[in-house]
């Protein structure tokens, strides 16, 4: 690609992040969701994470992760270990990042 | 109200998660250079697009030099899941002038979304979310941009194969159990964690989309009492 047709990309990139992070703002009028969905839309955030973080630590490569030698999912657990122990975010990233050089760089996983 | 408390709790409140998300930041950033834009239309990106999902799916295109209504369909696809976020804070900053609502809503990302909802729950307007929500972005930019511009600084001299990406997904993680509140939201969580993954196969990961979907039908299922039927009540 050319400097001029990734530039165009990237203009076209920040427009959707506008677009997107403010789509039912765009409007004036109020668009009236139904109740249900009213509600259900507190179980978003939650949901949105899961459906992040789920894949990155049982796939790798779109297929699930063979065997237990799996430095991530260690590091995850180790974090979640730490979380219910203590209740800290950066504790959880701290000890789930270091599970995780330790497997890979002490132990050649 | 004071609104300088409520901004200096927005930045307290991100401080801990935005780590990780900083680590993602300089993954981001030696990915662009990897992938073989030069050092100013890297900056650009991730000075202008400031979405890291999207970017990191985006780039693979760029560099294979896809069409690029596939690279924007892909980056539209990737943030679905905001629109779905855009339905939630159009309650609370509804009111708002046209286009201070969008540049607001503009420089939210994931993780301000979050906390957001573990700090207002009740989706009402209030004085001190404004304060809130511009201390807890004003952080976040920060600790994503500066990483992002080190990383793109640094390029191949970051080594990849330390996965230090994952420390983002690691936040994500705890941040996602310090939202957990009752037996449905688990089970929401599970349905959409599960559902992620069986969906994985689908394209521009839509997967994402779909968990989404199937974690808030769950929580709105058992909102309701499910699977106990309407006649077993009775």
């Amino acid at each position: 690609m050319s400097s001029t047709q990734v530039l165009i990309a990237i203009i076209g990139l920040t427009a959707i992040t506008v677009i997107t992070r403010g789509f039912f703002l765009l409007s004036e009028r109020e668009w009236p969701l139904p109740a249900w969905a009213n509600r259900g839309l507190r179980y978003a955030p939650l949901a949105a994470l899961a459906a992040v973080i789920a894949p990155e630590v049982l796939l790798t490569d779109g297929a699930l992760i063979d065997g237990w030698r799996s430095p991530r999912l260690f590091a995850a657990l180790a974090g979640t270990v730490y979380f219910w122990w203590q209740r800290g975010i950066l504790g959880t990233i701290v000890v789930g990042t270091a599970t995780m050089l330790a497997l890979k760089l002490g132990l050649g996983w | 109200m004071n609104s300088r408390e409520e901004f200096a709790r927005g930045m307290r409140e991100i401080a801990g998660p935005s780590f990780g998300i900083s680590a993602w930041a300089l993954v981001t950033g030696v990915a662009m250079i990897k992938s073989g834009l030069t050092m100013p239309l890297a900056m650009l990106m991730s000075l202008a697009v400031y979405a890291g999902s999207a970017q990191l799916a985006a780039l693979p295109l760029i560099a294979a030099a896809a069409p690029l209504w596939v690279i924007w369909a892909t980056a539209a696809c990737m943030n679905l899941r905001f629109v779905i976020f855009s339905a939630h804070w159009r309650k609370y900053f509804g009111q708002l002038p046209r286009a201070r609502r969008l540049a607001l809503m503009y420089l939210t990302a994931d993780l301000n979304y979050v906390l957001f909802v573990r700090r207002f729950p009740d989706p009402k307007p209030a004085p001190e979310q404004l304060p809130y929500l511009l201390g807890s972005i004003a952080w976040s930019w920060l600790s994503w941009q500066i990483p992002a511009l080190i990383g793109i600084a640094l390029g191949d001299r970051v080594p990849t194969e330390w996965e230090l990406g994952f420390a983002g997904v690691l936040a994500l993680l705890g941040l996602a159990y310090s939202t957990l509140s009752g037996r449905n939201s688990w089970i929401a969580g599970i349905v959409a964690a599960a559902a992620a993954v069986a969906a994985v196969a689908l394209p521009l990961k839509l997967n994402v989309v779909v968990a989404i979907a199937a974690g808030v039908a769950a929580g709105v299922l058992l909102d309701r009492g499910w699977p106990i039927t309407a006649e077993a009540r009775r």
